[in-house]
């Protein structure tokens, strides 16, 4: 027997078995029903046990992503980044918390005091409540929800009227403007989200999270027969999580700062932390229905399912950081346009095409041997052609592009010059 | 609901969903009514959930906090005078009455109902059922309802559609 082995036997189903937290915790639950206590303060101690651990990793993640993130871009863009506070800029996280509590808690004048407090909170919570539906491991999941994938968007959804309180009560004009701009892309891209996500549902036939990866765990990843939609959802992400190439929201050069202009302190840290939470939760979403969540081929034998699930996160996530160092904003008609002329239609096709796959492959009782091979191909090619098919259609991807009038800065009396007749803008 | 945990759940969220219901009527501020009555509906949601009905509790989540809330913003926005506050109104007196009535009809309906107790568990998972019967039993209305969402999707885009502007010159 190999250590690792020995190392199982000793460890299977005891409450050390650390390689799933869910052990001890399980553990302790069942203890105190053997004291006489009911079934619900049992659950109460294993929930609140989950959600504190859940928070702790939150905000020491968000701490250390601050660093890791600034860094990278920086060595991205030929920059130092931050290299004073501690060794390497290591500290540097730890003195803008520190800097953010201790700031004076600004409240504009003629604001909405209740409100503009209670904003960031409203963003904040909904966000922590994503990662209570992921499985991180084989019993470590807070909330095993039948509905999972859909409680995963109505969580989305809650976050918009809090942007718009947090933009309204802020009593400034481009803070209300941010958020109407916010708001916008974020129900545009919402769309976007529940069609990319029906279509790995619709493979699995179960909107369990914990299902979705074992069903990943049996036949494989979803990333292979649905890579349209994994790329969909991850444009959809950037929006979501208010990222380059999509950080209209915080737009310095039309809307100042967005809808937390205002913001200063604390209460700013609440809307950063969200926002980098919800990053990590996109990124989750991406690891657990695309990319066989905690499983890795067998590795989660050896490793812990929590640490194979992290690591894939953080790695989804670095292509965000990625994008952030590489890709310029886009214009907020552009990205309004590439949702609703681009990607709704594809989304739409796509979940048509997963749909009749499915219908096809149960119908015919075929083996999934059979049919995710095929299926994975089919799907392939035809996000390519759908892909280039519809961007030349609608007229790009030919290296040229006519200028197009500026209409609404025409509206409003500007001065519009036409390029002269003939001439085209090329790229 | 013999569970200790179910019922603490039950009054808390019945306090939650009543408690802001109230909000929504007594707030001064029209925006504040709409954050009260988000607050309503996630109580709801609350409610769904300790009936064992997770799906209509989540697609409440969905559609009545994130899409209809934000419906009732852009209206209230977008409106002249309907951001400031609620104005006086020289119905209060008829409005109260009306309401202590109605209240007095649900109460009485409530009260003299012989209530059927259902003598079967809750389902365990109700978002396949409801697909099903979505799409085999209440198949006609169900594309009826989607249509009649087109055709008011439709509608608006032609009612805000603006007219082509003129090139100078």
């Amino acid at each position: 027997m190999n250590p690792v082995e020995i190392l199982s036997v000793l460890l299977e189903g005891e409450w050390y078995d650390f390689r799933d937290l869910g052990n001890p915790i399980g553990e302790l639950a069942d203890q105190i029903k053997d004291w006489g206590a009911p079934e619900w303060v049992a659950y109460l101690v294993s929930t609140l046990l989950g959600s504190v651990g859940i928070l702790l990793w939150a905000i020491l993640s968000v701490l250390a992503f601050i660093w890791i993130e600034r860094r990278v871009v920086a060595l991205m863009q030929n920059r130092k980044g931050p290299n004073r506070v501690g060794p390497a800029g290591l500290l540097q996280p730890v003195a803008d918390a520190l800097k953010l509590l201790m700031k004076e808690a600004i409240t504009t004048t003629g604001s909405d005091r209740i409100l503009f407090w209670a904003a960031p909170i409203i963003i904040f919570v909904p966000t922590l409540a994503i990662f209570a539906i992921f499985p991180w491991g084989e019993n470590m999941i807070l909330a095993d929800l039948n509905v999972g994938v859909l409680f995963l968007l109505a969580i989305a959804g809650i976050n918009t009227p809090a942007v718009f309180l947090a933009g309204w009560s802020s009593n400034n004009k481009y803070a209300l403007l941010g958020a109407m701009r916010t708001i916008g892309m974020l129900i545009s891209y919402e769309i976007i989200q529940v069609l990319a996500l029906l279509a790995p549902v619709l493979f699995v036939g179960s909107m369990r999270m914990a299902d979705i990866v074992s069903w990943q765990h049996d036949n494989v990843w979803i990333i292979l027969i649905q890579p349209l939609g994994l790329l969909a959802y991850i444009i959809a992400g950037a929006v979501e999580m208010n990222r380059s190439p999509a950080d209209n929201a915080e737009a310095e050069s039309e809307i100042v700062a967005g809808y937390h202009t205002e913001y200063g302190g604390i209460k700013f840290g609440f809307f950063y932390q969200g926002e980098y939470l919800a990053g990590f939760a996109i990124a989750a979403v991406i690891v657990t229905l695309y990319m066989g969540g905690w499983r890795l081929f067998g590795l989660e034998e050896w490793i812990p399912g929590w640490i194979i699930f992290l690591g894939k996160m953080y790695a989804v996530f670095f292509i965000y950081i990625w994008s952030r160092g590489t890709l310029p904003r886009l214009r907020i008609d552009q990205l309004m346009g590439f949702a609703w002329k681009f990607l709704l239609p594809l989304t739409i096709v796509n979940v048509l095409i997963v749909g009749m796959e499915v219908l096809i492959w149960r119908e015919n009782e075929l083996s999934a041997g059979e049919a995710l091979p095929a299926i994975a191909v089919i799907n392939l090619l035809l996000g390519l052609v759908l892909f280039a098919g519809w961007a030349r259609f609608l007229g790009h991807g030919r290296g040229t592009q006519a200028a197009s009038g500026a209409v609404l800065t025409q509206e409003i009396g500007a001065v519009f010059f036409k390029p002269a007749t003939g001439t085209e803008m090329t790229n | 609901m013999d569970d200790t945990g179910v019922v603490i759940a039950f009054w808390a969220l019945s306090l939650m969903t009543i408690g802001s219901a109230l909000g929504v009527v007594a707030a001064r501020n029209i925006i504040h009514a709409v954050v009260f009555l988000v607050a309503s509906f996630l109580g709801l949601a609350g409610l769904y959930v300790t009936l064992s009905a997770d799906f209509i509790a989540v697609a409440q989540m969905l559609i009545y906090v994130g899409a209809i809330s934000i419906l009732l913003l852009f209206a209230i926005v977008l409106t002249p005078r309907g951001s400031r506050d609620n104005a006086e109104g020289f119905l209060r007196l008829p409005a109260l009455a009306l309401g202590i009535l109605v209240a007095a009809a649900l109460i009485f309906a409530a009260l003299d109902t012989e209530w059927a107790i259902a003598d079967r568990e809750g389902f365990d998972e109700t978002a396949s059922l409801i697909g099903d019967a979505l799409l085999d039993k209440y198949a006609l209305p169900f594309e009826i309802a989607s249509v009649l969402l087109l055709v008011a999707v439709v509608g608006s885009i032609v009612l805000v559609r603006p007219e082509p502007i003129e090139e100078d010159e």
